[in-house]
């Protein structure tokens, strides 16, 4: 039985007049890790924008839990955002407030708990992602791999089901990219936290991804879906093959 | 006779075949570059094939001369060494014979009509975001935990109490300069101790409020729009929205609460540095302290205070809500905060100015 928390419906994609992806459909399962890939331009970025309403889409929906964050206002748009997190291809951490400041942001916001408490909060956050150390920390005086690590520390503040994250190896070196992989391996196993992923690097997708999405820009839209090995192994597309082993398509 | 380089690229041409060698590096082929076109354009027709054999190296700007000059003569090119050939490979004429679009003229009506449609969008995005604000204001009034006023008083530090040293040292040398300029001519008439009822009711009535809300505007409103700007760039913005947080409520309304404290604060001490200003130069003249301190108590009504307050607190507004709105309107790109910045302390002005004259004919009307 489908037990899926987003589901995303002959969604179009784009920007005013310039339509980047149209008839975009398909459904994400409950603890299930998804990753969003394609060449350079396809969209995927524009794709995860209009999943967590930030952009409007034209045409199509979005649901969360059954609930659409396309039309969704007010009380209802807020519980719909509680219930996700997201972390940007830069971090996007405020610069003035440290990393537990950061962390508590959410906790302030959206809920009564008493200052102590959600300290404490923060720190236990901040220590999922082995941050424990550096609660004290402006986003400047920690390294670019520990602000990504914050930056979902923050996301997950607020408990939420699903954690969307752009681009998270985006300028990291091997070794903190693996290291990141582990952490979304070790959330999503742990506290069954269900993540849709974009990003380029291949290592990371055959570690982490149960499905890739593979977006195509000559058709704008959705190519192929299913695991890294059997899109490398069994795709009916020579390019989506070629693509996961990351090899160049002859002349 | 061969031109020759010093890194020996060099060029002949016999018959119909143009014979190339040596190293053609970016200074060799620097150096055959006009050489070669101007010889080959004259006997164009007489090129048949380009005779690489003697090439040692290429880098890209030897690539590039081969490339132009086998376009141009349409003449083969042979014997080019196979790790030169690879190169050379990458381009085809056709994809650079094909025509480019040229970059659409845009004509005078087009661009004042343009203008036009953008200071359109300006001031719909000016009167949707007083909306917002409006409704952050009511809500925030009947909640004031809604603010967050830790920030508040660091915005106030940062825009108020660090501005008291530019903003007095400038009022007090208004004061200053206007007692020097009207004592003279007014001397001449034996008035010279409305000196001070003049410095007095300018300072509190119109210099003191709008000479603050100026420098606000490009000390304060500036900073406003470059510190939510760069938030904008790095996703800062997207990010609080995504977390259902109400930019106007977090970032916006901080900074407007500080700016309405601070604007009429330093206003006040503005008019007071600047009737120093005149009382030093009055007393320099030989009047009494106690003279001109009873000149401004007799003649400065309280009407007059009030009226420069009012238009300070409604400059503090319009500094903090214009720095912030080009903040949030700010685009992507390397420039785009700097534009923000410029724009913030440019519109800042004029309403400023703006402002203060509907203020005038408002309290002329009223006799205020």
């Amino acid at each position: 039985m489908s037990d899926a928390i987003i589901e995303v419906k002959d969604l179009t994609a784009g920007y005013e007049d310039n339509v980047i992806l149209q008839g975009v459909s398909f459904e994400v399962q409950r603890s299930e890790i998804v990753v969003i890939l394609g060449g350079s331009g396809c969209g995927k970025s524009t794709l995860l924008k209009h999943m967590i309403g930030l952009y409007h889409p034209p045409k199509g929906d979005v649901l969360i839990n059954g609930k659409s964050i396309v039309h969704a206002e007010g009380e209802e748009l807020q519980a719909i955002l509680q219930s996700i997190g997201i972390t940007y291809q830069s971090g996007a951490l405020f610069g003035s407030l440290t990393l537990s400041e950061n962390v508590r942001l959410p906790l302030e916001e959206f809920t009564d708990l008493p200052s102590d408490a959600m300290d404490l909060i923060a720190k236990m956050k901040l220590s999922l992602v082995g941050l424990e150390a550096f609660t004290g920390s402006l986003p400047s005086e920690v390294s670019g791999g520990m602000q990504k690590r914050a930056a979902i520390a923050r996301a997950m503040a607020l408990d939420p089901q699903v954690l969307f994250l752009d681009e998270p190896s985006a300028g990291l070196d091997p070794i903190t990219s693996a290291e990141l992989d582990q952490l979304i391996l070790r959330l999503n196993e742990s506290l069954g936290i269900t993540f849709v992923i974009v990003t380029h690097e291949l290592p990371s997708i055959y570690t982490v991804a149960d499905r890739v999405v593979m977006l195509d820009k000559e058709i704008k839209g959705i190519a192929e879906i299913g695991s890294p090995e059997e899109l490398r192994d069994k795709s009916q597309h020579e390019w989506i093959r070629e693509f996961m082993k990351r090899e160049v398509h002859p002349a | 006779m061969p031109v020759e380089t010093k890194e020996e690229a060099s060029y002949r041409q016999e018959g119909g075949v143009v014979h190339l060698s040596g190293r053609l590096d970016a200074e060799g082929s620097a150096r055959l570059w006009r050489t070669i076109f101007q010889r080959s354009h004259k006997k164009r027709d007489a090129v048949k094939s380009i005779d690489a054999s003697g090439l040692t190296y290429c880098d890209g700007a030897g690539i590039a001369l081969l490339f132009a000059l086998s376009r141009q003569t349409k003449a083969s090119i042979d014997h080019l060494a196979p790790e030169f050939q690879k190169l050379l490979d990458q381009f085809s004429s056709d994809s650079f014979d094909r025509p480019v679009d040229p970059p659409r003229k845009i004509s005078a009506i087009e661009k004042l009509g343009m203008g036009g449609a953008e200071f359109g969008r300006d001031l719909y995005d000016q009167v949707v975001f007083l909306g917002r604000m409006s409704v952050v204001s009511v809500r925030t009034f009947f909640r004031p935990s809604l603010v967050r006023w830790g920030d508040v008083w660091r915005i106030f530090e940062k825009a108020g109490v660090n501005a008291v040293g530019i903003v007095g040292m400038i009022g007090f040398l208004m004061g200053l300069i206007m007692a020097f300029q009207s004592a003279i001519p007014l001397k001449q008439f034996g008035v010279d101790i409305f000196v001070i009822n003049l410095v007095a009711l300018a300072m509190f009535r119109e210099l003191g409020a709008i000479m603050t809300a100026i420098l606000l505007a490009g000390r304060s409103g500036s900073a406003f729009a470059a510190e939510i700007g760069t938030m904008k760039v790095n996703e800062e913005l997207n990010a609080l929205k995504t977390m259902g947080i109400d930019d106007a409520r977090f970032l916006v309304a901080p900074r407007m609460i500080a700016g309405i404290i601070a604007t009429p604060l330093l206003s006040i001490y503005a008019n007071l540095m600047g009737l120093l200003g005149g009382f030093i130069v009055m007393m320099s003249f030989g009047f009494p302290f106690a003279a001109l301190y009873r000149q401004v108590t007799a003649n400065v009504e309280i009407s007059d205070i009030l009226s420069g307050l009012i238009k300070s607190v409604v400059f503090g507004v319009l500094v903090a809500g214009i720095g912030c709105l080009r903040g949030l309107q700010t685009r992507s790109g390397a420039t785009a905060v700097g534009d923000s910045t410029t724009r913030a302390v440019v519109s800042g002005i004029v309403l400023i100015v703006i402002t203060d004259a509907i203020f005038a004919v408002i309290f002329y009307v009223l006799n205020f």
